[in-house]
């Protein structure tokens, strides 16, 4: 069966984490942002701005990293926005997130057509290159799939255990997690809930940002329209599948990269050769969805998500 | 000589208004150290927000607190928390999905600091629960314990930051004689080693028992105060109400036909509460039945099941006379069926809707509120209107939010609204739980005019006291299993406390073989 072999090609467990790093990244920036309690749907726009400002930054001359830096304080300003209106103000979580993804993309198009008139199409930039790791990159198998990857991919990985360390093992995780299950229980503890979910939401929109620009300064060297693409309401789900905890949500990212991965290469086959391509472009959706419906059962929502908070109301 | 107390608190002249409501006005005591002060009043009387206050969590429009001689700034927790005030609120402030260790060291270390330091927390907590009697394993999720569990963590968090004055806002409302027992003497031991407390409570006795001193908030202002040593219950209740109180008189009654009869009626389990097994009862006009039994039983389960919320897995329910085919709280309601649910938060209320929507709420579709479809505000302005006047529900008017009402006057307005629809049979589920006597003698009076008016009632509560005062037949409800009625005054409370512990059933059935 081709399909076995694919699984077993270290250049389809090589793409598989190359699209997972962006998801990886926002699937996180979303996770915090909702265990504080906010649910966060400027995230599809906060990617796109992400994608354009990484991109540009490097355009105009600054080092990768900076560029990295730039889209995470692109992705915190928008995440300031946000959360000045849900958490002070209380207003619609919803409302406000899709109005930030609508600001976001726009004023993100406003800025490449203000940045570069006359260009018919987007100039190319040196993206981040693949690294080897010394001896792991030698290992059968894993060792093109998982080591060969670029510093941005290693940085996600490493990204998700630094967010699960912070949430499981110190007194701001504890106070960001008590945020988004009973933020009475916080204030009553002496702590500002609105400055928790207030931090929870900027820095999580700035990890938003840092997805988006992995696509363009990663994935490709270059920014187009449309390149987000629906990534940003999968990290939404992706959250839900992975019940709200950083590893299952990692792993999550994955799964999804991987069937993405395999519908490219089955679509190449023989056997896919005869049957519409649409089906193999849906198939990862399909999948999601039927692992949420699965996985979501047991998920353990946060108790006060997109519940505001006032103090001294009653 | 006698050594003068330290003053550990001092409320001056403090004042709060929510919206035109008046919640506190000039308030002014003081609390030495080591000395248990009880804060009495009626419901609405401004004890809760008095509370919230000194806690920081609402801020005064005028009046400061100083607690130790420093005065604290105002609406904030954590100067009140650091100055040593702690409280456990009477809805408590833990997350459920939390361990109660992750709930007591919230925001104890600073935020930014590298870890938890767990061990040492987790020692800190085992010492202090041991030397308290406040027993509970710090790594149990809060979801799992029992609201007396859940206390005892409320007052582990208080003492874990080595609190000198603690606020404990209704403390026994949830509790059972046995636990009150014991947060009596972790309060003794505490205060013995200086710590100050302020305890709000409506029972009477428990003040007697706990405090030294009693201060009586009416209408938000501070109307008096006493030694417990000096004063008893009556003169407090006085003091409090404003008026010498009497529990109703209760003539007797012959019972009615029978409206409603529950047979041989089986529902599934609710989670870990019992379901009813095999219940047959039957409720007859004029007459109240108490249901009597330690919450969990099967209350849950009966209550719904006489609101339609619920229907039988096996057996029949007969309303005058016909076999029901279908049950629904619509069914339930159209049959003439009123209920004064259990959580007036909850199922009773919507909470941002006013006083005229929330009066309402269940016959909007009558005639009298709607015509072809178009809500007749000015009759349902009116019959809010009409219950505020003749129930006597304290609030600016009838527009106000619900939310902002204090729990007895809600309870007020729900009364209004079931016994003005004039209904046959009442569901009351704890209709007085947290109110003040006054509230508890209105609200037993006005159930006792139903039933004389013809209503069948049916009384749940988890207070023998009013079951064994109100109920014309007493049954005991334990594991979801009924007791045979008991004719008023034929069983002391030892004897209901033998069939609420579950024993009698089984030698019953003996007998009825």
């Amino acid at each position: 069966m081709e399909i076995i072999e694919i699984l077993f090609t270290a250049s389809f467990w090589a793409a598989a984490i190359r699209i997972a790093s962006p998801l990886i990244f926002a699937t996180l920036g979303e996770l915090i942002c909702e265990r504080a309690g906010v649910l966060n749907l400027g995230i599809e726009g906060i990617m796109v701005a992400g994608a354009f400002a990484g991109w540009m930054a490097v355009y105009s001359g600054t080092g990768l990293w900076t560029g990295v830096c730039v889209a995470m304080l692109v992705g915190m300003a928008f995440g300031l926005l946000h959360s000045i209106l849900t958490v002070p103000f209380g207003l619609s979580q919803h409302v406000v997130g899709l109005g930030v993804t609508l600001l976001a993309t726009s004023s993100t198009y406003y800025a490449y057509r203000l940045a570069l008139p006359e260009v018919t199409s987007p100039p190319k930039i040196e993206a981040f290159q693949p690294f080897e790791i010394p001896l792991l990159s030698d290992l059968p198998l894993v060792g093109p799939a998982l080591f060969s990857q670029t510093p941005f991919t290693y940085l996600a990985f490493a990204l998700a255990v630094v967010v699960s360390v912070v949430l499981y093992r110190t007194p701001l995780g504890l106070a960001v997690r008590a945020a988004g299950e009973n933020p009475a229980a916080v204030a009553a503890q002496g702590l500002s809930v609105s400055a928790i979910r207030m931090g929870a939401v900027v820095v999580g929109s700035g990890f938003m940002a840092v997805g988006g620009a992995f696509l363009t300064m990663s994935a490709f060297d270059s920014f187009f329209f449309e390149m987000v693409n629906g990534r940003g309401w999968i990290c939404i789900a992706l959250v839900v599948f992975g019940s709200w905890r950083p590893g299952k949500a990692l792993l999550g990212a994955v799964l999804f990269a991987a069937f993405d991965a395999l519908q490219i290469r089955v679509q190449q086959t023989g056997f896919g050769a005869d049957i519409p391509y649409q089906i193999f472009l849906m198939m990862p959706y399909v999948l999601s969805i039927v692992a949420l419906v699965v996985m979501s059962r047991r998920a353990e929502v946060p108790a006060a998500l997109m519940v505001p908070f006032n103090k001294g109301e009653r | 000589m006698e050594k003068k107390p330290v003053e550990a608190l001092r409320l001056n002249e403090i004042t709060k208004r929510f919206g035109e409501l008046i919640a506190n006005d000039a308030v002014s005591f003081s609390v030495s150290q080591g000395e248990v002060v009880a804060l009495l009043g009626e419901n609405g009387a401004g004890k809760t927000t008095l509370m919230n206050i000194l806690f920081g969590q609402y801020t005064a429009d005028s009046g400061t607190v100083s607690v130790f001689g420093q005065t604290l700034p105002p609406g904030n927790s954590r100067a009140a928390l650091e100055a040593g005030v702690g409280m456990v609120h009477q809805h408590f402030t833990l997350a459920d999905n939390l361990t109660v260790q992750e709930n007591i060291t919230l925001g104890v270390n600073p935020l930014f600091s590298a870890s938890l330091g767990k061990a040492a927390a987790r020692a800190r907590i085992v010492e202090l629960s041991e030397r308290f009697q406040l027993s509970v394993l710090p790594e149990a999720r809060v979801a799992n314990l029992s609201v007396g569990e859940r206390q005892r963590v409320e007052i582990l968090k208080a003492l874990y930051r080595d609190v000198r004055v603690l606020i404990l806002d209704e403390p026994t409302a949830v509790l059972t004689p046995q636990e009150t027992d014991d947060l009596f003497a972790t309060l003794r031991q505490a205060t013995a080693n200086g710590l100050s407390i302020i305890f709000i409570s409506h029972k009477l006795h428990e003040v007697m028992e706990i405090a030294d001193r009693v201060v009586v908030l009416r209408h938000g202002k501070l109307t008096g105060g006493a030694r417990t040593k000096d004063t008893d219950k009556h003169a407090l209740a006085a003091m409090m109400m404003g008026t010498e109180t009497t529990p109703p008189d209760i003539a007797t009654t012959s019972p009615g036909k029978t409206l409603i009869y529950l047979q041989n009626v089986t529902t599934p389990d609710i989670g870990n509460a019992p379901g009813l097994k095999s219940v047959s009862l039957a409720l007859r006009s004029a007459q109240i039945i108490g249901l009597a039994g330690v919450s969990g039983n099967g209350q849950t389960a009966m209550a719904e099941l006489i609101a339609g919320m619920r229907i039988p897995s096996e057996g029949r329910i007969i309303l005058r006379g016909e076999t029901v085919a279908a049950w629904s709280p619509r069914t339930a309601v159209q049959s003439g069926i009123a209920r004064i649910p259990e959580d007036r938060h909850k199922t009773g209320t919507i909470s941002d809707f006013d006083l005229t929507e929330n009066a309402i709420l269940e016959r909007y579709t009558s005639s009298t509120f709607s015509r072809n479809g178009w809500l007749n505000w000015r009759a349902a302005r009116g019959f809010a209107d009409e219950i505020i006047e003749k129930y006597d529900v304290r609030c600016p008017g009838a527009d106000t939010t619900i939310r902002l009402l204090s729990g007895g006057n809600m309870q007020k307005l729900i009364l209004g609204r079931v016994l003005e629809a004039d209904p046959q049979i009442i569901l009351a589920n704890q209709p007085v739980r947290g109110l003040d006597i006054g509230a508890v003698n209105y609200v037993h009076g006005q159930l006792l005019a139903a039933r004389d008016r013809g209503a069948a009632v049916l009384l749940i509560s988890e207070d023998l006291d009013e079951i064994m005062a109100l109920s014309d037949v007493i049954h005991v409800i334990a594991d979801g299993r009924l007791s045979p009625g008991f004719e008023r005054g034929s069983m002391s409370p030892a004897e209901l406390g033998i069939w609420m512990a579950g024993q009698g059933f089984d030698e019953a059935v003996v007998h009825a073989t």
